[in-house]
């Protein structure tokens, strides 16, 4: 598969949030506004790649010759763990707005199912580091594509009447609900359309 | 042996992590406000709310900006805002004895003595409740039993008795006052916690009119207050409250002859 392909697959095809469902809670919690919504988008692309990385590397050069890749859940939950706990401290440092509008949402990554959930398809898709690292990109861009397009829809949302029973959430999933069906369109004929595989 | 092997992995796995993370984060240690961090450990820590910041550490990082004052956390009292003065360096004038304040339901009423409009058998919540023409009882000041103060309450203070009475617990309560805005009826109230006695009722109609409904009510008849004028007792739109700091030596004998018994020894 060329890496052309995994882009498109993790980005359009496979969307970590439309798609799959994987990593809802930062979806829907930090996407009323979509500066915080890049941030946050950042931040989970920084964590998918390099958790990418490295627990491809883990996983070949330790858990495998050992005959122990059955830790593998557990040793990349470490590793990803490990990783949102520097990256909060660098946010903290670097940018102390960001790192308050991030709030409770950044510890969460921790726990966010995308980031496992990334390391663990590298792994059953027999995926080389390069391989590993673009899927681990495309998924991160992936669900910034989405948070951010999710945050511009709520900022216009804000702007108009809406029922009192919807404002707020509600709306917010029936929104994201939406834009799931409108990612549904894309599929697996879209690589072969393109001469991808 | 493969057991150990994988012990051995994922402990120097983590070891190498954790010794990462710990010099990562000397190297990029932040430099907090020596205040902020003398003053969190002592602050009561509820994050009730009621100095109207977020919790109690955006009231510090507030106070230490100059942003807030010092007295505005109930829960902490006299002692915390002096201790809160030591550390910021701040000299405040004494603070006078504050008379602490508990919430108290102000009614007497149940389904025997208050006669109801409806049978209510919606949601569990009193703002539910009270939606429907305000509350199934027919007096529309009522406590209307069902408990929104209980679930509100930080600290656990709260709590319906064997009878489906609300009490509150004096030593539990920290005066937040959230069961008070969360009350639709107004029948909780803060008191002070010295008070002897209490004029147990919130209903401001005239008598005629709450005693068709409720035998348990202030009826407004004034034998309180014009009977015995020490009682500490005045009454006003047809409803008597009883004040602890004004002269009420008569107070036993006003609620010997309250004729509804509304006047409660606490």
């Amino acid at each position: 598969m060329s890496y052309i392909a995994i882009l498109i697959t993790f980005i359009f095809i496979n969307n970590f949030i439309l798609v799959q469902f994987l990593g809802l809670c930062p979806f829907i919690g930090v996407s009323k506004n979509s500066e915080n919504a890049i941030g946050m988008g950042a931040s989970v692309t920084f964590v998918t790649t390099v958790a990418s990385v490295v627990t491809w590397a883990i996983y070949h050069f330790l858990l495998v010759p050992f005959n122990l890749a059955y830790l593998q859940t557990l040793t990349f939950i470490l590793v990803i763990a490990t990783l949102v706990q520097l990256l909060e401290m660098v946010i903290q440092k670097v940018s102390p707005p960001l790192y308050k509008a991030l709030g409770i949402y950044l510890p969460l990554i921790t726990t966010n199912c995308a980031v496992l959930g990334i390391a663990i398809i590298n792994i059953t898709n027999n995926y080389n580091v390069m391989e590993s690292f673009t899927a681990g990109l495309a998924a991160g861009l992936g669900f910034t594509l989405a948070i951010v397009l999710m945050s511009n829809v709520r900022e216009r949302l804000d702007l108009h009447p809406v029922r009192k029973a919807y404002r707020g959430m509600p709306i917010a999933f029936i929104s994201a609900g939406l834009m799931a069906l409108a990612f549904m369109a894309f599929d697996k004929s879209l690589l072969t359309n393109l001469h991808l595989v | 042996m493969n057991i150990l092997l994988a012990i051995i992995i994922v402990a120097v796995l983590g070891g190498i992590f954790g010794y990462g993370l710990s010099y990562a984060e000397k190297k990029l240690a932040i430099e907090k406000d020596p205040k902020v961090l003398a003053l969190e450990p002592i602050m009561p820590g509820a994050n009730c709310g009621i100095c109207g910041y977020a919790g109690c550490n955006a009231y510090v990082a507030a106070v230490v900006k100059g942003e807030a004052e010092l007295g505005l956390c109930t829960p902490g009292g006299p002692s915390l805002v002096e201790k809160m003065s030591e550390i910021m360096g701040l000299k405040v004038d004494p603070v006078g004895e504050v008379r602490r304040m508990v919430a108290h339901v102000m009614c007497r009423g149940n389904p025997e003595v208050t006669k109801r409009d409806y049978r209510y058998e919606g949601l569990e919540d009193c703002n539910a409740a009270a939606l429907l023409l305000g509350g199934d009882t027919t007096c529309k000041s009522a406590c209307l039993r069902l408990g929104s103060c209980i679930n509100v309450c930080p600290t656990g203070a709260i709590s319906k008795d064997e009878k489906g009475y609300i009490i509150v617990d004096e030593k539990k309560c920290i005066s937040c006052e959230k069961c008070v805005l969360v009350c639709p009826t107004g029948a909780m109230q803060m008191i002070g916690a010295d008070d002897e006695y209490v004029v147990e009722c919130n209903n401001h109609e005239p008598g005629g009119r709450v005693r068709k409904y409720c035998t348990v009510g202030c009826i407004g008849c004034k034998i309180c207050e014009t009977k015995y004028p020490e009682s500490g007792c005045t009454v006003d739109r047809f409803l008597a409250t009883f004040n602890q700091l004004a002269e009420h030596n008569q107070i036993a004998d006003a609620a010997e002859a309250c004729p509804t018994k509304c006047i409660v020894k606490l």
